[in-house]
Parts: structure tokens; sequence; C-alpha cells
């Protein structure tokens, strides 16, 4: 396997990451003004994530960090070419971030509303947007000789994008109820529960129809690969166990069944561009490869000694951390944010 | 407005937005260490007290520092895309790093500190916050290691595809620019607390008639504290400066002559303290001048010559071809140093003043001093942000000194259009933030610490189920 099919596994790694964890955080943040009565029970909800938000969203500063590393020339297309949506993913993540910290330390009850719907909007926005970006980039998006995108903001709302977008947005919010569901306790963690019954249908009715839409769309079923196989495999059986563990209410596991659905979709679709980095629509010979967009083999080597040390490191210190914040949050609990 | 004056605008505005904030938490994590530290090691619950108020005005103060930082880290490839393709094999291992090596650390160990004072012991608690001070610090060097990189190019080539490429980077890491910027910079950050701790300090002081004697000892101890530290740091900050000056005349005279207004070279050079001039005609109108020093100060040699703007445009018209290598707005760079450094000494000499004051067991209870020091707290920021402006605005027309101007550097699919939406947009939410962010500073400041048990007071208002003014025990 050379460097560069190496740093593309990498950056798959990366973003499974980031959206197995962001996932749950912005499902959080999307429940938020709707299952939670009373301010004492938003704040539960909001310390659930608080202790790792932060550390959530570092996975996307290493993805976007690893991308511009490792592939500048995938960097430098894909974050100009979203221009305007990544303007829009940027104001809902600065919204989010200040608003954990912001919120409980005034009592006005306006101002904590204020924050409440920055931290819903800021985090619907994304669950919603990346899921556009990623599936417009498999269906490939107008590129240019110059590698450059030349086409229009609108033309990346695209159905099958949205229907991406809807994918990624139904997903996270199963996730994060499946997730609040084992950080709460009492009345609010019932209303969880009701929330999950139902939640699992429109992520199943939107994925069966984005993997549908997508053999008519891009190229994902046009060449069968092991890989691809495999992760459509699992990502299709982790989502009926999540069912079957919601019907006999095996919470835990249903939220390692969404989990797995995360990073099998996200291989899914990386292993279906692969090797190029993003497709063009404009013909393949400006597609970006691993190859036309990579860094030279000098820096893929030094990146790769930094990431194979670092990375190992960074999971056992999250780890660590997660288990420290395992218990539930009661009405007892001290709550920070 | 054209694309490229747009694109510039937009970087420097979120980037100056974004250090307004850095430099602080930089510094304020060291010194909230620091006084846990002495927490964990005296049992006193002064220490503890001081520990919690700084620490909750970092927190306020750190997270408009990550949600400013998300837009940097993005906009390289947003505005500048061109610069991203042609730098990216260096540029970006150094990003990377930072987030891989800091930022996870900062993020996680914060969590860590804030929400687990009572889920882990003493020391492991102290030693998370420890982490994210260093850490911090780190993230500094790994960033100002990819801005070294703009300043003075090391350990690339020139590949047959045009674009630059690492082929050292240990050269990358060791370059002399980073190691002189660094400690500028993380000192800078120190002072930045060092004042900010005093300043807010003497405001809480100055008006204590109500509060208690043990809140009145926390804060002066604070001040004190905070004094030291900047003291010692601002004298770190200018030594490595002067350093800065010197290596500038070297690999950026063009900055040094921006810096200092000198239009035509000079041996020896004196230095301006005070000049209006005609940028058109290339020329000083009023120009008043100590003989001598800047040759001085730049080679500590009196009889040094000094390059003016004349002489390095057409050193570089020569070496690079025609075209204008003067930067745009040499007024900014002239009066960014002056600020700089003019704040700087004005800091040095209200520290001095201070430790004066507060020698031996005595209390610094002078009213007029500690109104200086409420006012004093606006200098720090003035120099963090003047420096910057010195250091970008004097590196113009190049991106990447030598290598790469500034017009070749834009993402070409990016209109004015794109750029005003954004440009307006960033600035509509970085205004409405600063009304929020001063909003709770101030209102922390001002109220946080009213009397001892604040623990308490939360974990009585949680236990009732309602919601408290959390930190605000005094209410
Ligand atoms: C000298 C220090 C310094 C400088 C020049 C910069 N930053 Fe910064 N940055 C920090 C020092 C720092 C920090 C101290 O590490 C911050 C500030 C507060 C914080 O939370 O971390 C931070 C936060 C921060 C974050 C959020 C990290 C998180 O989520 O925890 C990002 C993505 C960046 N920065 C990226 C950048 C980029 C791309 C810069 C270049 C234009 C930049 N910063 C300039
Ligand atoms: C946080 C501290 C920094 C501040 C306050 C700052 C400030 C500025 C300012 C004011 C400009 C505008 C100059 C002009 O238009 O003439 C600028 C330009 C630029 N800076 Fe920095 N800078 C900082 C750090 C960095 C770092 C660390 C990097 C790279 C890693 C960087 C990269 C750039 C680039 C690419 C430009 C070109 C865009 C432009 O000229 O507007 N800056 N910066
Ligand atoms: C006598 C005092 C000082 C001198 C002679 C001095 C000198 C310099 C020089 C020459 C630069 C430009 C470096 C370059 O572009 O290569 C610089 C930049 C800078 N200065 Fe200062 N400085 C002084 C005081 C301060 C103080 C007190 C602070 C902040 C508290 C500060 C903050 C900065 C910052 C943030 C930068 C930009 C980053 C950098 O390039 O290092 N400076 N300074």
């Amino acid at each position: 396997m050379d460097l560069q099919t190496l740093w593309f596994i990498l950056i798959t790694v990366l973003f499974s990451g980031f959206f197995f964890f962001e996932g749950f955080d912005y499902g959080v943040g999307i429940l938020l003004p709707f299952i939670s009565k009373a301010d004492q029970e938003r704040r539960i909800v909001i310390n659930a994530i608080g202790p790792v938000w932060d550390g959530n969203e570092v996975w996307l500063l290493t993805a976007g960090g690893a991308m511009f590393a490792a592939f500048p020339n995938w960097y430098a297309t894909m974050f100009s070419g979203f221009y305007l949506a990544l303007f829009l993913i940027l104001v809902a993540l600065i919204a989010r971030g200040v608003a954990f910290e912001f919120r409980s330390k005034d009592d006005h009850s306006g101002w904590r509303r204020l924050w409440d719907w920055a931290i819903f909007f800021g985090s619907a926005i994304p669950a919603l947007l990346f899921g556009v970006a990623f599936a417009n980039i498999v269906r490939g998006m107008a590129i240019d000789a110059r590698m450059n995108y030349v086409g229009t903001f609108f033309d990346l709302l695209n159905p099958y994008a949205l229907l991406g977008g809807l994918v990624t947005l139904t997903l996270f919010i199963l996730h994060g109820a499946l997730f609040l569901e084992m950080k709460t306790d009492g009345a609010l963690r019932e209303r969880v529960q009701a929330v999950i019954r139902v939640a699992w249908i429109p992520v199943l009715v939107c994925v069966l129809g984005f993997l549908a839409f997508s053999a008519v769309q891009t190229d994902m079923f046009a060449t069968v690969t092991v890989v691809k196989f495999v992760a459509l495999a699992i990502a299709v059986v982790a989502l009926l166990s999540v069912i079957a563990a919601i019907r006999v209410k095996r919470f835990g596991l249903g939220f390692i069944g969404t989990g797995v659905a995360i990073i099998a979709t996200v291989a899914l679709l990386f292993s279906t561009i692969f090797p190029r980095v993003m497709p063009s629509s404009l013909g393949a010979a400006f597609d970006l490869t691993i190859y036309n967009a990579s860094s030279s083999q000098y820096t893929l080597q030094v990146m790769t000694v930094v990431a194979l040390t670092l990375v190992p490191i960074v999971l056992a210190y999250q780890a660590w951390s997660y288990w420290i914040f395992r218990k539930r949050l009661t009405t007892q609990s001290k709550l920070e944010y | 407005m054209d694309v490229l004056t747009l694109a510039r605008l937009q970087f420097g505005v979120t980037t100056v937005y974004h250090f307004f904030f850095v430099p602080l938490t930089i510094g304020l994590a060291i010194l909230v260490a620091m006084m846990q530290t002495f927490h964990v090691a005296t049992g006193n619950e002064k220490f503890k007290r001081m520990t919690q108020f700084w620490g909750k005005l970092l927190l306020i103060n750190f997270a408009m520092g990550v949600v400013t930082g998300i837009v940097q880290e993005f906009q390289f490839g947003m505005n500048w895309s061109e610069y991203s393709r042609f730098v990216g094999d260096i540029f970006g291992a150094p990003l990377a790093i930072e987030a891989l090596l800091a930022f996870f650390i900062e993020s996680t160990f914060l969590g860590l500190w804030i929400f687990g004072e009572e889920k882990l012991s003493k020391k492991v608690h102290l030693a998370t916050i420890w982490l994210v001070a260093i850490s911090s610090n780190l993230s500094a060097f790994w960033i100002l290691v990819a801005n070294s990189f703009m300043q003075n190019p090391v350990g690339y080539h020139i590949a047959a595809s045009g674009r630059a490429e690492m082929t050292d980077f240990f050269a990358l890491i060791t370059n002399p620019n980073v190691w002189l910027q660094w400690p500028h910079v993380a000192l800078g950050g120190l002072t930045t607390a060092g004042f900010f701790i005093a300043g807010v300090s003497a405001y809480r002081l100055l008006r204590s008639r109500k509060t208690s004697v043990e809140v009145r000892e926390t804060f002066r101890m604070s001040m004190r504290l905070g004094l030291a530290a900047a003291t010692v740091a601002v004298l770190g900050t200018m030594i490595f400066g002067d350093l800065q000056g010197q290596r500038m005349a070297d690999t950026q005279p063009m900055k040094l002559a921006s810096a200092e207004g000198l239009w035509n070279a000079e041996s020896p050079a004196g230095l301006s303290m005070f000049q209006i001039g005609d940028e058109d005609a290339r020329t000083s109108i009023i120009n008043i001048r100590i003989p001598s020093l800047l040759s001085l100060l730049t080679f500590h040699t009196p009889g040094g010559q000094v390059l003016g703007l004349n002489d390095v445009q057409h050193l570089y018209e020569q070496q690079y071809g025609p075209g204008d290598y003067t930067p745009p707005a040499i007024w900014l760079t002239y009066w960014s140093f002056r600020a700089m450094v003019g704040s700087g000494m004005l800091m040095f000499l209200i520290g001095l003043v201070g430790l004066w004051l507060g020698r031996g067991k005595k209390v610094i209870a002078r009213k007029w001093f500690l109104m200086a020091l409420v006012g004093a707290i606006v200098l720090p920021y003035l120099a963090n942000s003047t420096g910057w402006i010195l250091t970008e605005m004097g590196r113009q027309p190049w991106i990447v000194q030598g290598l790469m101007r500034i017009d070749q550097a834009l993402s070409p699919n990016v209109g004015v259009v794109d750029l005003l939406i954004t440009l307006i947009g960033f600035t509509l939410v970085y205004g409405a933030l600063a009304v929020a962010d001063v909003y709770l500073l101030q209102k922390y400041a001002r109220s946080g610490m009213s009397d001892g048990g604040n623990a308490d007071a939360i974990a009585m208002a949680n236990a009732a189920g309602k919601p408290d003014g959390l930190y605000l025990s005094g209410k």
C-alpha cells in the first residue's frame, strides 16, 4: 500500500471519528429545546455532552488539518468550493460553542432561551450540511482543469445531496437520543425513550432512499469491491440491529449500533470515490485523485510518523475521559454548564 | 472593492479578533495552574478562591478563542486556495500537528478540569490544568512554525510542478524566526494575563467597601501575582522583540524600513519618534529623530547602515523583477510599531511602580495607582494587535516572503459577492459575540467571589432544583 492510500484511509478514519463523536453531540443539541421541560432538565441535557463536545469537535479540525497536510489540493478545492456552505457551518459552530459556555452563566430566561436556540440551530445546520457536502462529493461536482469548483451554491442543493443531508440529520438525532438515554434519569429519560421509539423510522426511510438514489446518481454500485460490499453490509446490519435493540430496550447496544452504522456509511462513501478524492462531473480527466491532490512523498512520510504515534495516544486519553464521565446525570449532580 | 482587498480585510479582521482571546488564554492558563498548585501545596483556601474566580474568566475567554479559531482553520482553503495549493505541502503539516498534539489535549483536559473536580484526585485534577496550560502554549508554537515559514521560508525547494515542497522538517521547526517569535508571543500572553489579573483586582479593590476582608485579601494577593508575572514577562517580551528587530534587518529589511518609516539608507540611522510622510512621493515631511539610535538598536554599534524603503525596493526589483515591493500602508506599520513598543515600555514602568509600592508586606493602597491599573488592561491588547499588524502588513506584498505575492494567493472561484456575504456575516456575528462576552465578563468580574462559600451555594441551588446564578454566588 502506498502512502497516498494510507492517508486516504487515515482521513476516512478521522471523518468517521468526527461523525461518530460530533454526531451524538449534534443530536443532543437538536433535541435540547424539545426534550427538556424545566431549566434544570435543559442543563442536564447540556451537561451530558459538556465535558466532551470540544474534544469531539477537534476531530473535525484534525481531519481538516490532515487534508491540508496530506492532500493540499483536496483541501483547497473542497474548502473554496463549499464556500458559502462552510460559512453557514462556521457561523453555526461559533454560535453553538459559545452557547454551551455562556448559557447558564446568567439566569435571565430570555438569555437562556436565546442560547438554547443557538445550540439547536448550531447543531442542526452542520448535521444537515455535512451530509449535503459529502453526498455532493460522491455525486461529483463541476471541477475544472485548474481543480476549481465552477458551479454555484445552488447547484449544491440538488435532491440527491439534500437527501444525503437528511440521512445525517436523522441518523445524528437518533444517535444523540441513544446517547442521552444512557446519561439521563427519571422523567427526562422516559421522554428520551419515547423519542427513540419513533426516531429510527425516518432514519430507515432516508437511508434506504439514499442507497436507492445512489444507484442512479453515483457509481456506488457500478463496480463491486470487497470493501464497499463489507461496508454496505455492516451499515445495513448495524441499522437493523439498532431497531432490534430499541425494541428490547437495550439502548446501550443501540448506541453502538448507530455508531457502527455511521462509521460504515462514511467508509462506504469514501470507498465509492476511491482512488479519487473529488470526482469531477465535467469529465474524468478533471477528477482529483489521491495522486494529483497529494503532498510530496517526504511530507507524507513525516506526517505518517506523526500520526501513527499521536493518534493512539489521543484515543487513549479520550477513552479515559469518557470513562471518568460515564455516570448518569441526575438532579443531584453538580452541573457546570 | 476588489476581491483582494475584501479577502485581506476579512483575514485581518477575523485573525486580529481571534488574537484578542488567544494571548489571555495562553497566559491565564499558566497563572491559574500556578494558583491551583499553591492551593494543593499549602491547603490555603485563598488560593482555591483565586483558582475558581480566575478559572471562570479563563473559561469564558477560552470559549471565544475556540470558536474564532475554527474560522481561521477553514479560511486558508476558503479564501486563499491558490496559496494552500502552493504551500500546502509544508504549511499543512504544522497545522495538522497543532490539532493532533495541542488542540486534542487542550479540549479534552479542559473538559476534565471543569467537570472532573469531584471525580479526580487532587493531584490528577491539578495535572489537567497544567496540561491545558502547556498545550495552549504548544499550540502557539505550531501555528507560529507555520507563520514563520511565511516570514522566513526554510527547509523547502520549488518542485517541477511549481509548488513549494518540504525537504527538511527539522529545518522547519528550528526556523530561527520561530524561536524568537514564539517566546515573544508567549511572554506577550503572560503579560496580557498579568495585566488582566492586576487590572480586574484593582477594580475590585477600588469598590470593595462592602466585601469581606477575606475577599479583599484574595484580590490583593491576585494583584501582586499579576503584577509580578506581568513585569517579568513584559521585560522578556521586550528582550525578544529587540532580537526580532535585529533579525528583521537581515531577513525582512523592507519590514524594518516600513516599521521605521525610513525612506533612504542611513548610517548611522536615527530612531524616528514622530513622523508625517508622503507615501506617494516616497519621502517624509516631518521627522523628529534621535540620532544614531536605530543603528545602535539594530546592530549594537552606532555606525551600522540601515536600508531604507527605496533601497530595498531597488534591491528587490533586481532580484524579483519589476513591481512594487513596498508595503501598502507605511503609516500603519510605523505607528503600529510605536504603539507596541510604547505600550511595552509603559507596562514595564507600571509594573516597576507597582512592585515598588507593594514592596515588603505593605499594601498597595494608592487609589491613583489602582485606577491606573484598571486603565492599563488595554495596553497588552493594543501591543498584541499592533504587533501582528506590523508583522503581517510589513511582509506585504509577499504572502510568503520572496516566494509568492498576495495577489497570486486568492481563490479564483470566490467572487466579490461571496466575500461580501462572509465579511459582513462574520463582522455581525463577531460584533454580537463581543457584546455578549463583555457583558458576561464584566458581570462576573464585578460580582464573582462575593463570599467564600461558592461551591456550597451551587450545591444547594442544584439540590433544590432551582436555576441558580451559578457562579454568581453573591446574588
Ligand atoms: C500564538 C498563538 C496563536 C495564534 C497565532 C493562533 N492561534 Fe488559534 N488558538 C490558540 C493560539 C493561537 C490557542 C491559545 O491555542 C487557542 C485560543 C483559545 C483556545 O481555546 O485555544 C486557539 C484556538 C484555535 C482553534 C480551536 C481549537 C479548539 O477547538 O480547541 C483553532 C482551530 C485555531 N485556533 C486555529 C488557528 C489558526 C488556523 C490560526 C492562524 C491564522 C490561529 N489559530 C492563530
Ligand atoms: C493570531 C495572530 C495573527 C494576527 C493578529 C494576524 C494579523 C494579520 C493581518 C492584520 C493581516 C492583514 C495584512 C494585510 O492585509 O496587509 C494578516 C495577513 C495574513 N496572515 Fe496573519 N495574523 C496572525 C497570525 C497568522 C498566522 C499564525 C498565520 C499563518 C499560520 C497567518 C497567515 C496570514 C495570511 C495567509 C495572511 C494573508 C492574507 C492577508 O494579507 O490579508 N497569520 N494577518
Ligand atoms: C520594546 C518592546 C518591543 C519590541 C522592540 C518589539 C519588537 C517586535 C518586532 C520587531 C516584531 C516583528 C517581528 C517580525 O515580524 O519578525 C514584533 C511583533 C510582535 N510583538 Fe512586539 N515588541 C515589543 C513589545 C511587545 C509587547 C509588550 C507585546 C505584547 C504584550 C508585543 C507583541 C507582539 C506580537 C503579538 C507580535 C506579532 C508576532 C511576532 O511576529 O512575533 N510586543 N515585536
